[in-house]
């Protein structure tokens, strides 16, 4: 199958905040202006919109991505949302990079917004809905629950404690102290705050867990022709993958997100990656948790099963490790406005192999990254390869 | 077929009542505190121009969605205007009769590229006409809490 060759041109992003006092759309517009700012085009030189937005309980706004299509540029253009819940950032690249590659755009401009303050009397209540009316929603279920048993089926089943896993919330706090959008960077956290902090649902505790933010980022992304013209650092979009697992959690493996796993082998395929261990120099897996860096890091096939921890102890996935992993400071870190989470980590790489991440920048100048995002009822995986 | 397959008797399916318990807390935005706060204090509308592409929003805007420039030019705009168009609702959002019609338009605000939603008053259904000139009622100074219901309705300009 030929397909046109796809880049990105250009990316920005408002700060990450507890509560903006910006609407949704002034929160889009900014990001967008920025992206488009930072590449030099305007709203003419766009030919279609993608909109990423999670959940329509967050912004209290139904049909969110037509409420946010002028703040996200999409006035008189073709717009689409993009929506498989936290998977959402960056499933909406993978869309863009679909309308272009296809041959039908020339360019697509990329916008995720999410604001979760405005979700009352916390955003937790947007979930609530989302498990079984019947079998499981009588229980009073909340979202921790999902987490706290998938974490301690992931610690019972390599014999984890809990400090291997509070090491990935230090390391990505004291990453996002150097990023000037971050809402959580702290360069002086310790494992001991992080084992110190309120125990939510054991075995997650207060800083085991990112922050509950609004913001938003967005992304230019170009056909080869233009993305030349336009830029002398096109990053392009070397593969694409997303995968589904059951919707019943109780049918899932917990301990190992397969869904990942198919998800990463479809972009590897198609980016050319064999061994992505060699193959790729910087991650940016997706980490609402501290727990669920790891687990991505192994559903990416970047570690064994279980041996990811270890090499987070080894100080591996540090940003002068040998593989840096969120070196934005990720949703721990910078913070987690759900669908824009997920595009800020595809941004990440974007300005990582430019050479543009300031004072984030790792060494060794990476040539190829990866990308990825989780979420829909926990079981969807989506992956973007990105190369210079 | 469907006849059996479809309740028909409430009581005799198994079921539970639950419900989606959020709240929403909207922010009015950077353009929208300034617009309210106006219209509390002074009950005046504001807008802002596009200077690039010639447009005053009202209510205002950051930005302008044609262009994306960012709006920085603020104007006060008059509060009267003309019916773009109306109707009149007869039922409530329980299909309830209402007690006496409401009328509801769109209000094309004099001097602007855009204007309000609002109800009319003052003025007989049978009254009203494609074109009328309006203007707003606001409520007054003491009651007014920096809300699109500061204004009570638009009426009929006398004369």
């Amino acid at each position: 199958m030929s397909r046109d060759r796809v880049a990105i041109v250009g990316a920005g992003m408002t700060k990450f905040v507890r509560r903006a006092q910006e609407t949704p759309k002034e929160l889009a517009w900014e990001a967008a202006s920025k992206a488009l700012e930072s590449c030099e085009m305007t709203l003419d030189d766009i030919d279609a919109v993608v909109i990423g937005t999670a959940p329509e309980a967050f912004d209290g706004v139904h049909m969110k991505s037509e409420y946010l299509s002028d703040g996200a540029g999409g006035w008189g253009k073709p717009v689409i949302r993009g929506y498989v819940g936290g998977g959402t950032g960056v499933f909406s690249v993978i869309q863009g990079w679909y309308h272009v590659a296809s041959g039908l755009f020339d360019t697509v401009l990329v916008v995720c917004e999410e604001k979760m303050s405005s979700c009352q009397p916390h955003p937790q209540g947007a979930f609530l809905t989302i498990f079984d009316h019947t079998l499981e929603r009588p229980l009073g279920p909340n979202l921790l629950w999902i987490f706290a048993l998938e974490m301690n089926a992931y610690m019972s089943r390599y014999g984890l404690n809990k400090r291997d896993i509070a090491l990935v919330s230090v390391k990505n706090k004291r990453n996002a102290a150097d990023h000037p959008a971050a809402l959580l960077g702290d360069p002086n956290i310790t494992v001991e705050d992080v084992l110190n902090s309120e125990v939510l649902a054991w075995p997650v505790q207060r800083l085991d867990v990112s922050p509950i933010s609004d913001g938003a980022v967005a992304i230019v992304m170009a056909a080869e022709s233009v993305a030349r013209r336009v830029t002398n650092k096109p990053v392009w979009v070397e593969g694409v993958g997303w995968s589904l697992d059951t919707a019943y959690w109780t049918n899932r493996d917990l301990s190992y997100p397969t869904y990942v796993e198919e998800a990463a082998r479809m972009a590897y395929k198609m980016a050319g990656i064999t061994e992505p261990r060699k193959q790729i120099h910087i991650a940016e897996p997706y980490d609402p948790f501290d727990y669920k860096e790891l687990h991505h890091l192994e559903g990416l096939m970047l570690f064994d099963k279980g041996k990811a921890p270890e090499a987070t102890a080894l100080g591996i996935t540090q940003r002068d490790g040998d593989l840096p992993v969120c070196p934005s400071g990720g949703l721990l870190g910078v913070g987690n406005p759900i669908a824009a989470a997920g595009l800020m980590k595809v941004a990440e790489i974007f300005w990582q192999l430019r050479g543009e991440a300031g004072d984030r920048q790792v060494p060794g100048q990476p040539r190829r990254g990866v990308a990825q995002a989780w979420g829909d009822l926990m079981q969807v995986g989506t992956v973007v390869v990105l190369g210079i | 077929m469907a006849l059996i397959e479809r309740v028909t008797r409430l009581d005799q399916t198994k079921a539970w009542l639950g419900e989606i318990p959020i709240q929403s807390r909207y922010t009015v935005g950077i353009a929208g505190e300034r617009f309210f706060r106006e219209i509390q204090e002074h009950g005046r509308f504001l807008g802002t121009r596009c200077p690039e592409c010639d447009l005053i929003y009202v209510p205002p805007r950051l930005y302008c969605e044609a262009c994306f420039a960012h709006l920085e030019e603020w104007v006060e705009v008059p509060t009267t205007g003309y019916v773009y168009t109306y109707t009149v609702v007869h039922q409530d959002l329980d299909g309830e009769p209402l007690p006496e019609p409401r009328l509801l338009a769109f209000i094309q605000l004099d001097g602007t590229d855009g204007g309000l939603v609002h109800f009319l008053g003052d003025v007989e259904p049978d009254q009203v006409r494609l074109g009328m000139r309006v203007e707003a009622v606001f409520k007054e100074k003491a009651e007014r809490r920096g809300s699109i219901l500061d204004i009570v309705h638009f009426r009929p300009v006398k004369g």
